[in-house]
């Protein structure tokens, strides 16, 4: 079954330009959607608590505040999103290892280049990397 | 001595589905040794280590609002009626890819 990610103009111009506003570092953070829905609808940008260049983790309080605000309002998280900032969109061993949510659309932004947004998704499921379209609605 | 223990999706065939199992322990050790007796497997998930003495780095663990990491890790005490979360780490990056 070939998965597509479905997500509106505006978000994903959002995911851009929190990427584009950490560079150097790397940027991080999920968009929240219905549970079930697969729609992502409640952009959620967040800390990098490492705040490198090369590295990313969500600060764990507020990854604790807003996965407890999630639960409440009956949603999860459709897409988990970071940016590369030197190298391709694509997920790296690391992202791969701490890929914990198999329902999760894992986006991946370059911003290698300042004149070309690079902008892609991915499903990793048990260590498998699959990318897959990106419709935008 | 009763504590809930919110567990994150990606651990719940370990828990016959359920959301939120409950445990008992005076410390985060013995709460996640009395957890694996009830869902062999659980705690494998949550430590490492030769003596599965270190958390592990892929998961985060929070007694009530606090993470476990900055309360003593596996020696954090737990009072009845506390509330454990164990939720996935978000974290990665592009270093391994950088390093090959």
């Amino acid at each position: 079954m070939v998965r597509v990610l479905r997500i509106d103009r505006a978000t994903r111009d959002e995911i851009i330009a929190h990427a584009r506003r950490d560079h150097p570092d790397e940027a991080c953070g999920v968009v929240a959607g219905p549970a079930g829905s697969d729609r992502p609808e409640r952009f959620i940008p967040m800390e990098n608590a490492e705040r490198s260049p090369t590295f990313y983790r969500f600060d764990s309080l507020e990854q604790l505040k807003i996965w407890r605000a999630m639960d409440d309002a009956d949603e999860e998280p459709v897409v988990i999103y970071h940016s590369h900032t030197a190298t391709e969109a694509y997920p790296s061993r690391t992202d791969v290892s701490y890929a914990a949510e198999p329902g999760a659309h894992y986006v991946l932004v370059s911003t290698r280049d300042p004149d070309r947004d690079e902008f892609r998704s991915y499903r990793i499921v048990e260590g498998q990397i699959a990318e897959e379209p990106v419709e935008i609605v | 001595m009763a504590v809930q223990v919110r567990v994150p999706t990606i651990l719940r065939n370990y828990t016959g589905g359920a959301k939120s199992v409950e445990g008992s322990g005076e410390t985060l050790a013995a709460l996640l040794s009395d957890l694996d007796a009830h869902y062999p497997g659980l705690k494998g998930r949550l430590v490492t280590g030769d003596a599965g003495d270190q958390l592990h780095r892929f998961v985060n663990i929070y007694v009530n609002d606090e993470d476990v990491r900055f309360l003593g890790g596996l020696d954090a005490k737990i009072a009845d009626g506390d509330s454990v979360t164990v939720l996935p780490a978000v974290a990665g990056g592009s270093a391994a890819v950088a390093g090959g």
